[in-house]
């Protein structure tokens, strides 16, 4: 077999790649042999790590596919990279004041975070069914794991052991699809399934696979039917953990549900249009309601990212370029304010170290830490998606690519399913604001206050500051793939 | 289709034989089988001795780790065979990338050791 790869320049588009698994191996070998090193000196290194390659991807824009065909790095690629290393980066900082009273202060976990960061570049740049699944499964094997660190706290063990048979059920589903795939086009290469596929030519078989497929996807994404695991493991696992699932690996399987339909199925979109509407939709309405009786914040905050995807979909559903760019601004602006709320939750501790989880127990927040109260409610209008904060802007984007494509109904459900989720959003607002306070609250580690003001400025002053770059790059990330 | 079903036919004759036939062998024996259950027969056998103590005893939950180390160098051997095996037709390509497959296990092994789980104590 002749290999593709004829010198090491020529590996060019794969370097962060390559930086990224040879960093998480040193990482891995530096604790092991160094003596008596804290696990917050290595998570450190690995954020300097992480940092790193999202340099290397950011300053050395290198486009090809590689490896016979099995990895394509493309302007979509890059873009979902940045974010997805962005936002591992942003959630190791954030746990690092707090990773002992969480469980997780051990270096296995940057080790796992790196791992499955890696998995995830390969998701997002996966060019066929193998090399798709290889990613998928280095992603998720090392998040069970992380999911089940605090192993002596049975909820914690219960999430890592639910997300792992659910996980390994959805993966299978995919597997499924993917063999009759390939069963009915006799390709595993995405750009070459494309091919293989005309309207008149499409068989049931070959519409099975896709649904299994994305049936196996959406459960990555966590969208409606598939969702029964999230609030689940995001309430048991530890909380940097939590903020870590709902940013980072939701992007990458985003990025790969958007790839598989726009390249692979691109000539029956008609068909999988009606799967992501129906995700969309469900995701939307289901979240908005089940998140009201919830008292838990990290449950609610489980279905608040359940209802943003169903969002995210709004604009995948209308399988246009500008919708595929209205879901990249959308899961930007997502991660940001995704790890902006849970810096603001880690922050919060009473007065004797214990993390604060309820919603009742944020009364009268905003006398005793009105710092920390102005930003979660600036967050809270954001994902209502009031204007003129960033969440508003991300909404608008993916709204006006449905409309665009005559889905009034979809469009209409969406604004509504915002309407209803405002009610649990300005609960909390209500609580921090007009409840009387009853604990007493923890000084505020520095670095999350820095995390917390950064989001805060960069969600307020959107439209003037980053509106226009973070546009243009999505706009050139969606051209890449039609 | 169609065609392409019908290519599969005999697997599905041969499952569908197989299913009879295992099931006969499996019912046959209790619907025409002489049965005279007495003490001595129908007692636990252990090589002439009286049962010690019950099968489903509890063990120590250190041979899961070792278990499951050994499965990793297991399946390892499973992908050396065929690679040796086919170790003309791969060239250097396929030489280079087991020896990364290779370096990788490496560390993991190296990890195992270090964190003392090769250690019985």
């Amino acid at each position: 077999m002749q290999s593709d790869v004829t010198s090491f320049a020529s590996l060019a588009p794969a370097y962060p790649e390559l930086l990224m698994a040879v960093g998480a191996v040193v990482v891995l070998l530096l604790a092991l042999f160094w003596k008596n090193v804290r696990p917050g000196v290595i998570a450190v290194v690995a954020i300097v790590l992480l940092l790193a390659t999202l340099a290397v991807l950011v300053l050395q824009p290198a486009s090809g596919v590689l490896f016979n065909g099995i990895v394509i790095v493309d302007g979509f690629a890059r873009y979902m990279k940045a974010l997805v290393l962005g936002a591992a980066a942003a959630t190791v900082m954030i746990s690092l004041s707090n990773s002992k009273e969480h469980g997780i202060d051990k270096f296995e976990y940057s080790v796992l975070v790196l791992l499955a960061t890696l998995g995830m570049m390969i998701m997002v740049s996966a060019n066929d069914l193998m090399s798709l699944y290889i990613g998928l499964e280095l992603q998720s094997l090392a998040l069970y794991v992380v999911a089940a660190m605090k192993r002596e706290d049975p909820r914690a063990a219960e999430a890592g052991i639910k997300y792992f048979v659910l996980g390994a059920l959805s993966s299978g589903m995919l597997l499924y699809g993917a063999s009759l795939v390939y069963g009915f086009t006799g390709t595993t290469q995405l750009d070459q399934i494309v091919a293989a596929i005309t309207l008149e030519t499409r068989s049931i078989g070959l519409i099975f696979g896709m649904v299994f497929l994305l049936a196996g996807i959406a459960f990555k994404i966590s969208a409606v039917p598939f969702h029964m695991w999230t609030p689940d493991v995001y309430e048991g696992a530890p909380t940097p953990v939590t903020a870590f699932f709902a940013a980072a690996p939701k992007v990458a399987a985003m990025a790969l549900f958007i790839r598989v339909t726009t390249v692979s199925f691109g000539p029956i979109t008609k068909d999988w249009q009606q799967i992501v509407i129906f995700l969309s939709i469900a995701s939307m309405v289901l979240a908005s309601f089940a998140a009201i009786g919830q008292d838990n914040l990290k449950r609610l905050l489980a279905y608040s990212s359940i209802g943003h995807v169903g969002f995210a979909l709004v604009g995948l559903s209308a399988g246009t370029a500008v919708g595929v760019e209205g879901v990249a601004v959308y899961m930007a602006i997502y991660v940001a304010m995704t790890v902006g709320i849970f810096a603001c939750v880690l922050a919060l501790r009473t007065e004797d170290g214990r993390p604060v989880e309820t919603i009742t127990a944020l009364a009268g927040l905003a006398q005793r830490k009105p710092f920390v109260a102005a930003i979660i409610a600036i967050l809270m209008f954001s994902l209502i998606g009031l204007p003129p904060l960033a969440g508003f802007f991300a909404k608008w984007q993916v709204f006006l690519a449905a409309v665009e494509q005559n889905l009034f109904v979809l469009a209409v459900i969406g604004v509504l399913a915002s309407a209803v989720s405002a009610f649990y959003y300005l609960r909390i607002i209500k609580v921090m604001y007009f409840d009387e306070p009853v604990a007493k609250f923890a000084a505020v580690p520095g670095e999350l206050t820095a995390v917390m003001a950064g989001v805060g400025f960069l969600i307020v002053t959107y439209f003037f500051t980053v509106a226009r770059p973070l546009t243009d790059a999505a706009h050139a990330a969606a051209g890449s793939l039609f | 289709m169609n065609e392409l079903l019908s290519n599969y036919l005999p697997i599905l004759i041969f499952v569908g034989l197989a299913a009879v036939i295992g099931l006969a062998l499996m019912i046959a024996p209790f619907v025409i089988a002489y049965k005279k259950p007495d003490p001595e027969k129908v007692s636990a056998f252990e090589a002439g001795f009286d049962a010690f103590d019950d099968a489903r005893m509890k063990f120590d939950v250190r041979f899961y780790l070792v278990s499951i180390l050994f499965i990793v160098f297991d399946l390892e051997v499973a992908l050396l065979f065929p690679w040796a095996v086919a170790f003309r037709e791969v060239g250097w390509f396929g030489f280079w990338s087991v020896m990364i497959f290779l370096g990788v296990l490496t560390i993991g092994f190296i990890y195992e050791w270090k964190k003392g789980a090769l250690e019985w104590d």
